[in-house]
């Protein structure tokens, strides 16, 4: 009987801090490529999240935790030399040691990091992929975690293709809303009017400052890849996702190694220890 | 050491007798890995191993982390992130670091358990208990302030909570809340004292874990009979035993093995799955995360603290008759503090004159009651305190203190155990009949 407990027990601390449902938010389950345990980046796509977020999110939003040189970097978008250095040449950072130490901008170099977010409520994007629970089933368990990834990819993607049409219930409000529609989005204003008379929401999501930050066409590949919404959402996401876990293929390979390498000492020690035993319990 | 009687450590050159003479620490290293150990321990007895194993992991991987770790509430995130993309191999060592303390709580729940169930705390292992609760509340402490030292949202609105709970004595609270966070809220000079603390309480843990062994191993293993080694001669000692060396090393370590499979995929494949993606945005004292959840070790003891609100009719009463000094909030930490207190007492708690509990057919269900009540609590822990939630908890609470208070006490009088086998030397043969004679004359590895 001890060893079924023992067992329940094991499955059941195995279950990670159940994250509770705020405002109830629609997260779209994308695949990505990085994905499960043998899952990795895929070099285009992270370049081509690379030129959504120059070319769109950095206007508002900063990568501060992230170094150019980490562009080159294997595991990642990978940019040739090159291009890498070339690329940190477009920004400017600041330098407090230039000027007599009252500090200048000069331009970056690949040492540098990404500049801070532009405006004061638009939050870093290092981490962000990391630092949203995004889809967390089944039946809040986030056992999906162990193939689908940590979701805050889906939830960058589902964020930025879910901005609609605002519900009817909100259009006739004396003082309009502050901000979007996102029906991704869980922890913006959410009107009364919109609310059942228990307070339970009518419709999923709230409403968020960012207006929407990207549709269809708005971003042109080199490749002449597909650049609708949906594909650069996503494009974007698996970018933001190798910002925040920049060692994941290391990581991955780390845990493949380790795994192996165990599950063959479990088998030596296996052995000796049965025959170590088998004259103790009769069976030699 | 006392204990069971066996061969002990003879010096033989010049140089060991010497040795011996001036420090006899060969002697102690060989009595203490030549222990006799019940040859019947079960797969539940491995859990020490892991556990010093485990120890040792976080004590290496944290002083690594501490060479690249800044304490500054302005620079500790940017730190850490700074050990998770520059430092070499920092990325593996955090995360063995931090998934390394769910490892911990893992193994230390399924060890007390153990414990609970094969009657390991009762007399003549007290003290090994008792100091087992002791190292239990350090790595309580340990694991606490290690979680506020990434200074993420969860670190620092966590650390609020918890601080707050001591706010909650009469009296002497907020004083005393003040005194623990060096400040009237949370800040740098909080941070500063709980890497401290952090980095000391380990190796108090290590100490304390010296005495554990060492308390064990003057009255021996406890083993799934609960029958006591004979120890009239060293003859009928080795029936019943086994050198801990190698027999007990080789298959703790293979036991070890097939862990560390399961968390190295863990760490390697989901490393923050355990953890809480709020603690990847840097601390923000003006925005409180909508839910603050501790880490799943501590989700069954945050479940007892929020149980007993002021609608409890008990909780009523005691504010009525201590005149208002005992809160609602002052009762529920101290039930919670409570409920490790109670699981401490359970050696003056349990009646039974059976200590395991496979002979105990009663018990063996409260047992099983209590594994599902803390799994229940575990659960509810991390829910909101709304709805039905609350009631649970009140209900898996109760339960938690009725097993100690009342269910042990009476079951050692109104159940009849069945009878355990007379020697551990029975015990094991039945398990393992195609052995024909005693025991002992096997030692001969021959091959």
């Amino acid at each position: 009987m001890f060893r079924k407990l023992t067992l329940a027990a094991a499955l059941a601390l195995s279950a990670p801090a159940l994250h509770a449902a705020g405002a109830e938010a629609h997260i779209e389950d994308f695949d990505f490529s990085f994905e499960g345990p043998f899952g990795s980046f895929d070099q285009m796509q992270l370049q081509r999240g690379l030129k959504i977020y120059t070319e769109v999110c950095s206007a508002c939003h900063g990568l501060e935790l992230v170094a150019f040189r980490t562009l080159a970097d294997e595991g990642g978008p990978s940019l040739p030399e090159d291009q890498m250095r070339a690329y940190a040449e477009f920004y400017e950072v600041f330098d407090a040691t230039l000027f007599d130490g009252e500090g200048d901008f000069r331009t970056a170099t690949p040492a540098d990091k990404f500049p801070a977010s532009a405006l004061s409520n638009a939050p870093d994007l290092s981490l962000m992929a990391k630092a949203r629970a995004g889809f967390h089933g089944p039946y809040g368990t986030g056992i999906n975690q162990l193939i689908k990834g940590m979701g805050g990819a889906e939830y960058i993607a589902s964020l930025l293709v879910s901005y609609e049409e605002e519900p009817e219930c909100a259009a006739n409000m004396e003082v309009p809303m502050d901000g979007f529609y996102n029906s991704a989005f869980p922890n913006g204003g959410y009107p009364d009017e919109c609310k059942y008379e228990d307070g339970s929401h009518k419709y999923p999501g709230s409403w968020i400052s960012m207006s929407q930050p990207l549709d269809d066409g708005w971003v042109e590949f080199d490749d002449g890849h597909a650049n609708d919404l949906h594909h650069m959402a996503e494009d974007v996401a698996a970018f933001l996702m190798w910002t925040a876990e920049p060692k994941m293929m290391a990581r991955k390979q780390a845990g493949l190694t380790g795994v192996i390498f165990l599950t063959v000492l479990s088998v030596l020690l296996y052995l000796t220890n049965k025959k170590l035993w088998a004259p103790h319990k009769g069976k030699d | 050491m006392g204990g069971i009687p066996h061969d002990h450590y003879e010096p033989k050159s010049n140089f060991e007798k010497g040795m011996a003479k001036r420090l006899p620490i060969v002697g102690l290293l060989y009595d203490t890995l030549m222990i006799p150990t019940p040859k019947n321990l079960n797969w539940m007895w491995i859990w020490g191993i892991v556990l010093t194993f485990t120890l040792a992991l976080q004590i290496i991987t944290g002083i690594v982390l501490v060479m690249h770790y800044t304490p500054h509430v302005d620079m500790a995130f940017t730190s850490v992130e700074h050990i998770m993309r520059n430092v070499n191999g920092g990325h593996m060592i955090r995360y063995f670091h931090m998934n390394g303390a769910s490892l911990f709580f893992f193994a230390v729940y399924l060890h007390i358990f153990r414990g609970l169930y094969y009657g390991s705390y009762k007399a003549p292992r007290e003290v090994t208990w008792i100091i087992g609760m002791l190292i239990y509340l350090l790595m309580m402490g340990t694991a606490f302030m290690g979680y506020v030292l990434p200074w993420g949202q969860m670190s620092f609105h966590g650390t609020a909570v918890i601080t707050g709970l001591f706010g909650a004595i009469p009296f002497i609270g907020d004083s005393l809340q003040t005194w623990l966070l060096g400040a009237s809220s949370v800040g740098q000079p909080a941070l500063n004292r709980f890497f401290s603390l952090h980095y000391l309480l380990p190796f108090l843990i290590a100490g304390l874990v010296i005495v554990h062994i060492w308390a064990f191993h003057t009255t021996g293993n406890n083993n799934p009979t609960g029958v006591e080694v004979r120890r009239t001669s060293k003859e009928e000692a080795a029936k019943d035993t086994l050198p801990f060396w190698p027999y007990f090393v080789i298959k703790d370590l293979f036991a070890l093995a097939i862990i560390l499979v399961v968390f190295m995929a863990i760490v390697g494949f989901m490393p923050n799955y355990l953890g809480h993606p709020d603690n990847y945005i840097p601390a923000n004292p003006l925005a409180t995360p909508t839910h603050i959840v501790p880490e799943w070790y501590f989700l069954p003891f945050y479940a007892i603290l929020r149980a007993f609100d002021n609608e409890v009719w008990v909780v009523i009463a005691v504010e009525w008759l201590s005149f208002g000094i005992i809160d609602a909030k002052f009762f529920g930490v101290l039930a919670m503090f409570g409920a490790i207190v109670v699981m401490a007492l359970a050696p003056w708690l349990d009646t039974s004159s059976v200590r395991s509990g496979r002979y105990r057919p009663m018990f063996k269900w409260w047992f099983a009651l209590l594994c599902v009540d803390f799994i229940v609590l575990m659960w509810v822990g991390a829910m909101p305190a709304e709805g039905i939630y609350p009631y649970i908890a009140l209900i898996g609470s109760t339960y938690w203190f009725a097993y100690f208070l009342v269910i042990l006490p009476l079951l050692g009088v109104i159940e009849k155990p069945d009878t355990p086998p007379a020697t551990i030397e029975d015990d094991f043969n039945a398990h393992y009949p195609a052995k024909a004679n005693g025991g002992d004359a096997v030692a001969a590895p021959a091959e």
